[in-house]
């Protein structure tokens, strides 16, 4: 189990990027992050991961996996340590392969770093497999280049399992795929979650995507998340008004409006996040005590759980 | 490969056509009778017209320019006037001075640059990083000859290490002891250009260091330095290996002085000793001589990338 704790990222001498983020991921379970782009996905994903780019670094807050704590550890230090054993997957496939070496030399590479004392190119072809690659004889000696983008991202896939994660991290892994693709590597990415009975922190700005793949859901804004629940009730009664606008978003089947509402406004960049409830400029609900203050946290039956102080669908609160 | 290999060589040819017209034309571009220019004012009308006659100078230009390059050829640059030897024996009396100086040069630069530029690179910001680009700054910006008179201030006058000018031949008496006539020379050369390499490997590096893959690396856990190694630094030595074609061309023109400041019997000088005797043949014959040696090295430079990098194949 992997249990992430209030944690903080900021710029080195800057501002916050991530705000207090705190969520448990389950074996065999997906947890859908969503936020629009700029939200602190990305940098969230890094921090579990220890691997934030050199202007920013964990301030606060701690990681520990099945009780070892793996705050602030790099990936190699992680892999000595025996503990973390988180896995990634990208949101840019045609950037995320070494341009130079070849598909086999990539995974096995990875294969060397996990199982040592295993033979590295049977089981690289049979992770290849397990991603459903066709052709793997041929395509172990393929370069990155040669690849299709969502073959590519099937190689960041086979890459990741390489590292027998128990939680598996994709960031927007099929934003740059077209949807056929992006179905494929979906159900992929499901599939191997039950199989392997391995946490999923999925990470997209797309809540549709989330409706069809999460089993829960966490919804994040300016840094912070905002909401929390199962992906049943909380498509069924969300809690955030933030949440409800971004459902508000959704391209409606039933209905022949071209036009998709949007949420006004835009998002505040780190450094600039309004006192109070950070949504709260925005949002259509807000009253006086939303601009100042702490915001209480409410509950709804099912366990979900909002950062808000006039939540919608009242009728679901605990 | 082959294919590419071909189109190469075709684009090189082509090349040295232009540049073998632009060669044999320069003589044509000089104010007054080349003959003139060449045997000076108080030559007599019988040598002016045995020498215009055996330069083929009373024929039409473009005939001119076929028997000039159906002779180079066939390895006939013609004649040097003031040796009255072939402009070939001169050049090859100068070619091993010449090729063993840009030999040694090349090895100090990639023996200083390359891997200094790395250590700036993983120890970017620190102190040692701001010293070594720093020395790289100073090394690149002044010229060579002056580091040439410092080096052979110090390291000859001073401390006597080295010989401060001259080379005997490595077949000679000496034999390869005497490369240490070439110590000097060949670090004065290496200077600038090893400076040059130590801060584009550096910079390379640094831009590499930034991309999504290195990230992907790190991700599978493998310890830093081979994360280096095999994915930063393969990928900066692109940019570093299609830079030594550029190189190259620096170190032709630098040698020229150089050969001068240590008065090595190389091509270089020889250049400059026709330019002031007006030599032209043996000027025609190096400077061909020089492009065709540039191009080859730049097709070898391209096809070395070619190996390292599996992405040109498709192009
Ligand atoms: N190196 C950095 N220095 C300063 N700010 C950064 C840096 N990297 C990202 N940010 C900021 O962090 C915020 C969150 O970025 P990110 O996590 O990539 O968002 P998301 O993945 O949700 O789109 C953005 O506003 C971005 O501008
Ligand atoms: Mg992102």
């Amino acid at each position: 189990m992997l249990n992430v704790d209030n944690i903080v990222v900021s710029v080195r001498n800057g501002p916050d990027i991530v705000r207090g983020v705190s969520f448990r991921i389950e074996p065999g379970e997906i947890l859908g992050l969503v936020g629009e782009s700029g939200s602190g996905k990305s940098m969230t994903s890094l921090a579990l991961m220890g691997l934030l780019p050199p202007a920013l670094h964990l301030s606060a807050g701690s990681i520990t996996q099945d009780g070892a704590d793996v705050t602030h550890l790099a990936p190699h230090e992680r892999v000595r340590r025996k503990c973390g054993k988180m896995a990634m997957v990208f949101q840019e496939p045609m950037t995320s392969l070494n341009p130079v070496l070849r598909i086999a030399e990539q995974i096995e590479e990875a294969v060397r770093v996990h199982d040592p004392d295993t033979d590295a190119s049977p089981r690289a072809r049979e992770l290849l497999d397990m991603v459903r690659i066709p052709d793997t004889a041929h395509q172990m000696r393929s370069f990155p280049h040669e690849l299709s983008g969502g073959m590519r991202q099937r190689v960041m896939i086979a890459i990741a399992l390489a590292c027998r994660p128990q939680v598996l991290i994709a960031d927007e892994p099929t934003t740059a795929l077209d949807v056929t693709v992006q179905l494929q590597v979906l159900g992929l990415i499901r599939d191997l979650c039950n199989r392997l009975d391995m946490g999923v922190l999925f990470i997209t700005h797309d809540l549709g995507v989330v409706a069809q793949l999460a089993d829960r859901v966490a919804v994040m804004y300016a840094g912070s998340l905002v909401e929390n629940a199962d992906v049943e009730p909380l498509f069924r009664a969300p809690l955030h008004p933030y949440t409800g606008a971004l459902m508000a978003c959704l391209p409606n089947p039933e209905s022949d409006d071209a036009v998709m509402a949007t949420i006004s406004g835009s998002a505040p960049r780190p450094g600039a996040i309004p006192p109070g409830c950070p949504f709260s400029p925005r949002c259509s609900r807000a009253q006086q005590p939303c601009l100042s203050g702490p915001v209480p946290c409410a509950r709804g039956v099912a366990g979900q759980t909002a950062m808000c102080h006039f939540p919608l669908n009242e009728s679901v609160l605990a | 490969m082959g294919r590419y290999f071909l189109r190469r060589t075709g684009a090189a040819i082509i090349t040295l056509i232009a540049a073998s017209i632009i060669i044999f034309g320069f003589i044509h571009l000089i104010p007054g009778d080349p003959i003139y220019v060449m045997l000076g004012d108080g030559a007599t009308p019988e040598q002016v017209a045995l020498l215009r006659n055996r330069m083929g100078l009373d024929e039409p230009l473009v005939v001119q320019y076929m028997i000039w390059a159906g002779n180079a050829l066939q390895g006939d640059l013609g004649q040097s006037i003031f040796f009255d030897t072939p402009v070939t024996q001169v050049i090859k009396e100068g070619a091993e001075t010449s090729i063993l100086l840009a030999t040694i040069t090349m090895v100090w630069i990639i023996l200083f640059g390359v891997p200094v530029g790395i250590l700036s690179a993983i120890r970017q910001g620190t102190w040692i990083d701001q010293g070594l680009s720093g020395l790289a700054m100073l090394l690149a910006s002044v010229p060579t000859f002056w580091v040439g008179l410092y080096l052979i201030l110090i390291f000859a006058a001073g401390l006597g290490w080295f010989p401060s000018s001259g080379f005997p031949s490595i077949f000679e008496e000496g034999g390869l002891s005497n490369l240490r006539y070439l110590i000097l020379p060949s670090l004065a050369l290496a200077a600038p250009n090893a400076a040059l390499i130590l801060r584009l490997t550096r910079a390379s590096m640094l831009d590499v260091a930034r991309e999504d893959y290195v990230r992907t690396a790190r991700a599978k856990g493998i310890r830093p330095y081979r994360v280096v190694l095999r994915h930063i630094l393969r990928n900066a030595l692109l940019a570093v290996v299609s830079a030594f074609g550029f190189t190259f061309a620096a170190l032709i023109s630098e040698a020229v002085v150089t050969e001068t400041v240590f008065a090595l019997p190389g091509i270089g000088r020889t250049v400059v000793q026709s330019i002031l005797r007006r030599d032209y043949p043996v000027i025609q014959g190096v400077i061909l001589v020089t492009v065709c040696l540039y191009l080859v090295i730049n097709l070898l430079v391209d096809l070395s990338y070619r190996l390292l990098d599996p992405r040109v194949e498709l192009e």
